[in-house]
């Protein structure tokens, strides 16, 4: 199968900076931010190039937002081309590591960036339907393709 | 009025999300209830208690699971007791419907509906307890009748919906079939008047102040004059169902929005209080009541009269009124768990 985006741009893995809570403050120290999740999602592997979603620039700790009070995350990523068919598959790993990785307590929302695919309805609206998901979750080999995705860096590398 | 929600059992059993619940629509009564649930854990399971029992310690309840039913290759995804309470019917992601009745305590398979090419999504009896309906992801719905006893022939399959069928439901007291899709529609389907197939006979929409997402449930009231939708959209519609859908319309009465914060996933009329019940991925529970007038053909206005926030620690998946006793609902949600509530009002 050709590639969808057979020279994509990579990007440095970025150092990560955390600004310590001030001792004492544990309320603080247990809340969730967009960092965090970041830190969930950065090595997530591309579907198709042995590149992080960070290396190809597909997210990005900006791209996600994160109200702890309220308990919910929004995910916003951005395919490598318009038209690209593997959105759906990209934000399937991600949907699946957060619901590995955040309380259950968390309301997730992922979409495309607006503008940045030329069915971003259709893919949101997948992405965002649980029913979809555990159905794409108990096809076999869709979960090997996510899993292999979401595989530690180490293992691809 | 005002009503309050009062937990009164927590069964535990399922090891994953549960999406549906049914109650055993002859085998229930106001001191000893049947119900099954099902879910992601590829099991049903079988409940029976007593819903004047609210004692909440496990040892003293007189809920407990009378049977499981193991065999399923993945999600059960939604149960249907046939209306004499003798068989239930089941829908399967792995595309396979079945039909189970209880053997001395066993539940055994009677029939296995074979046709659809992936995931079913929903399954539901006909009034007459001589029809059964399915859907699924491959955008067909299909009707199947038992010819004779546990022999079931497919009578239809309905091609229509553009998108995953996510429900189907018959009409109370008519053969005519309700489905709702994530194309956003709900289609009536009705018997053609000189042959043995059906057709639909209408699509409830946007462009009829329908809805402007999936399409998630939808319920009738008891004589099926009106009914209410649910939605991705985060509104309620309750349609006048009233006429015969083959010569006239059935119309948007009024549409309840405002309410749920997330995707609405279910929504259930009781029969007897004539209060409609709504649960959403906003883990509350809802309550609605028609304000005034009940004559058909006026405004219908429903305010809310309860809500329960956090009724499941996640989304809540289905909501089914108690068929006997009106105080009662059950709920399944994300969180595993099969609640059971009274009405206070």
């Amino acid at each position: 199968m050709a590639l969808q985006n057979a020279n994509p741009v990579i990007h440095e893995r970025k150092a990560t900076r955390r600004q310590r809570p001030s001792i004492g403050d544990e309320s603080a120290a247990e809340e969730i931010d967009a960092l965090e999740v970041f830190e969930h999602l950065r090595d997530i592997r591309d579907p198709e190039h042995p590149y992080s979603l960070e290396q190809l620039n597909v997210l990005a700790e900006e791209g996600i937002e994160v109200d702890d009070k309220q308990s919910y995350v929004r995910v916003t990523f951005t395919p490598t081309v318009q038209h690209c068919s593997m959105a759906t598959l990209i934000g399937l790993c991600i949907r699946v590591k957060l619901m590995h990785s955040l309380p259950p307590r968390f309301k997730v929302d992922i979409r495309v960036a607006p503008g940045s695919h030329s069915t971003a309805a259709a893919v949101n609206k997948q992405l965002n339907d649980k029913e979809r998901v555990v159905a794409a979750m108990e096809n076999p080999y869709l979960a090997q393709t996510v899993r292999d995705c979401l595989a530690p860096p180490e293992e691809y590398e | 009025m005002a009503v309050a929600m009062e937990a009164i059992q927590e069964l535990e059993g399922h090891t994953d999300r549960v999406w549906s619940v049914a109650w055993n629509p002859v085998a229930s009564s106001s001191n000893r209830s049947v119900l099954a649930s099902c879910g992601g854990d590829k099991t049903v399971r079988i409940w029976e208690g007593d819903c004047s029992d609210s004692s909440s310690s496990s040892s003293s309840s007189s809920w407990s699971c009378k049977a499981v039913i193991d065999s399923f290759k993945r999600t059960v995804r939604s149960c249907h007791w046939s209306p004499d309470g003798k068989l239930l019917a089941t829908a399967c992601f792995d595309g396979i419907g079945a039909v189970w009745e209880d053997v001395g305590g066993d539940y055994e398979c009677v029939a296995t509906l074979e046709g659809h090419e992936n995931e079913m999504k929903s399954i539901a009896w006909s009034a007459s307890g001589t029809l059964l309906a399915t859907c699924g992801r491959d955008k067909s719905v299909w009707i199947w009748e038992m010819e004779a006893e546990n022999d079931f022939q497919t009578v239809s399959v309905l091609n229509g919906h553009s998108q995953d069928v996510k429900t189907v439901l018959f009409h109370p007291t008519e053969d005519i079939l309700v489905s709702s899709s994530y194309d956003n529609s709900i289609k009536v389907w009705a018997p053609d008047p000189n042959g043995d197939d059906w057709s639909c006979v209408q699509t409830l929409a946007e462009p009829n102040q329908g809805h402007s997402s999936t399409v998630w449930s939808v319920a009738f009231d008891a004589d099926g004059k009106r009914m209410v939708s649910c939605s991705d959209d985060l509104l309620l519609v309750v349609w006048d169902t009233s006429t015969n859908p083959l010569e006239s319309s059935w119309k948007h009465l009024c549409t309840l929005s405002g309410y749920h914060e997330r995707t609405i996933y279910s929504v259930h009329w009781s029969r007897r209080s004539g209060l409609i019940a709504s649960a959403a991925g906003d883990d509350a529970i809802r309550v609605f009541a028609e304000a005034n007038d009940p004559s058909y053909t006026s405004r219908a206005v429903f305010s809310m009269v309860g809500k329960q926030q956090k009724a499941h620690s996640t989304d809540v998946n289905c909501v089914r009124w108690h068929p006997k006793d009106d105080d009662i609902l059950a709920s399944a949600g994300d969180d595993g768990l099969v609640k059971l509530w009274r009405i206070l009002s």
